[in-house]
């Protein structure tokens, strides 16, 4: 398998902050990795450097090959490649559902209009949210805006999805709605990076979970290891903790 | 003859010349508005752009940030009848002889203009950052999502603003006087100076501005219900049966 994303000795610091120290990593195709730790660990501030909201202050980030970081390299280009899902949604307020699903295509792929909402209306479908395609984001509830929030990320067609905790502001009854949506993505072969509290979800469709602590990666590897068996204290105190609570 | 009386006849025999002081009233605050709200939407962008490199360009940027705050504050913090003055006496001394409705016309949307730059930034930088990062991480440039994410929501924001701005704009446009500008006031002025009648002339002002800002406002709002659409939405083929509402 292809190795999409690969990180190396990427570090970020928010002035003498060290938030993230040496991290190595890889996404091959294909792959569903989950990022898990404690709040402050660092999970967010990874991804947000992938996409590169957040601008690493070391390191390198290589996709598909190529380095991002380089000077000249076409960072709009490389977002589009990228899907990222937001906790708290971030659904364009101005815009209604297929608005929302369609803008980026448009102006950014520069798809036609009538592709941009076929391509919109398949992965709304997806979903579960094409009824709703005239409905504005402040008319729907959490998970819904979560699953318009996927739908479009996708519509972008992207290599890699990014989700950061994107069950976490919900009411626990919406959850449900969008591992499932979440889950028939892993199985249906999507490259994944999840950043999330769902254990259960985790060892579910993960081919391998990461685990992070004080910006450092403690431990990685599939699921039934770090999650069931871990070699590492730092990770079963982490775990003991979460499945406590 | 009753003071009504009074009143009605006035207005008979110089309800031209006080319409032509309206229509002059109005179209100076509509345009004063129009051009103060794109005058206040340039600064209010400028003065968000993300500077990252420290080059030239950023310099630059900054001295011209710099200019534009000081214009900003200038006219915020001096009257628009003294402002009117400077303008059209100071190009005056300068040999630029502007026309007074031109001349009253810059100094309107200067004005407007001051105080919706405040607005715009106001209404950028109060928008969720969440917007800004989900537009990026899309593709969008930063041109791109200010002209189709951000401005959109600003420009519904601060809508009740501009209204307000507007009706202030017609109320004011009275100052304009000073230069000459034939508005309502001027007109009332000279009409109430040639039939002695002052009380009831004005009266008759009170009441054409009256009428002007009622209506603006009416038309404000319902303009403002529009750009919110309908509370509801239609719902295309009904898969489920579960029945969708609105609402949070
Ligand atoms: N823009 C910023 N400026 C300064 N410090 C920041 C910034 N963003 C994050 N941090 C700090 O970086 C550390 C890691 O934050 P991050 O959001 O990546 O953690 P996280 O693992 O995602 O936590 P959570 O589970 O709570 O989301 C925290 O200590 C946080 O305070
Ligand atoms: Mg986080």
């Amino acid at each position: 398998m292809s190795v999409v994303i690969d990180i190396r000795h990427l570090n970020k610091k928010f002035g003498d902050h060290e938030v993230l120290k040496d991290v190595n990593f890889q996404v091959k195709k294909g792959e569903v990795v989950t990022l898990i730790g404690a709040s402050g660990s660092g999970k967010s501030t990874l991804l947000r450097c992938i996409n590169l909201l957040e601008i690493p202050t070391g390191g390198e980030i290589f996709f598909n090959g190529q380095n991002i970081l380089e000077e000249g390299y076409d960072k709009r280009t490389y977002r589009t490649h990228l899907g990222m899902v937001f906790q708290h949604f971030n659904l364009f307020n101005n815009l209604d559902v297929l608005g929302n699903c369609t803008i980026g295509q448009i102006k950014v792929l520069k798809r036609s209009k009538e592709e941009a909402v076929k391509n919109a209306m398949k992965y709304l479908t997806i979903v579960g949210m094409e009824q709703f395609k005239h409905a504005k984001p402040r008319q729907l509830s959490g998970g819904q805006k979560q699953r318009v929030a996927i739908a479009r990320a996708l519509a972008m067609d992207p290599e890699v999805m990014l989700f950061d905790e994107p069950t976490s502001a919900l009411d626990p009854q919406m959850v449900g709605e969008v591992l499932k949506v979440m889950r028939q993505l892993a199985e249906e072969g999507n490259t994944m990076l999840i950043v999330t509290h769902e254990m259960e979800f985790a060892k579910e469709v993960s081919d391998r979970v990461v685990f992070m602590d004080k910006g450092v990666i403690v431990e990685e590897g599939p699921p039934e290891q770090v999650l069931v068996n871990p070699r590492h204290e730092r990770t079963r105190e982490f775990l003991r903790r979460t499945l406590n609570k | 003859m009753s003071f009504l009386e009074t009143v009605w006849k006035i207005f008979e025999e110089n309800w031209d010349l006080f319409l032509h002081g309206a229509w002059i009233a109005l179209i100076l605050a509509v345009l004063g508005t129009i051009f103060g709200a794109l005058i206040g939407f340039f600064i209010g962008i400028m003065h968000t752009i993300p500077l990252s490199k420290k080059s030239f360009k950023t310099y630059l940027l900054k001295l011209f940030n710099f200019i534009l705050t000081c214009y900003v504050e200038l006219f915020r913090g001096t009257p628009m009848m003294v402002q009117a003055m400077v303008v059209f006496y100071g190009l005056y001394a300068i040999e630029i002889e502007l026309n007074r409705f031109i001349a009253g016309l810059i100094v309107i949307s200067l004005n407007t203009g001051a105080y919706m730059a405040e607005y715009v930034r106001g209404g950028i930088v109060s928008i969720d950052k969440g917007q800004f990062e989900a537009s990026e991480a899309i593709g969008m440039s930063h041109f791109q999502t200010m002209l189709y994410i951000i401005l959109p929501q600003v420009a519904r924001n601060i809508l009740p603003a501009t209204g307000n701005q507007l009706v202030m704009n017609i109320k004011d446009s009275s100052v304009l006087s000073v230069i000459s500008v034939v508005e309502l006031f001027f007109a009332t002025n000279s009409i109430a100076g040639s039939t002695y009648r002052y009380p009831e002339a004005f009266l008759i002002a009170c009441v054409l501005y009256f009428i002007m800002t009622f209506t603006v406002t009416r038309i404000l709002l319902l303009f403002e219900k529009k750009m919110d659409g309908s509370e509801s939405y239609r719902i295309e083929l009904v898969t489920g049966n579960k029945p969708a509402k609105g609402g949070e």
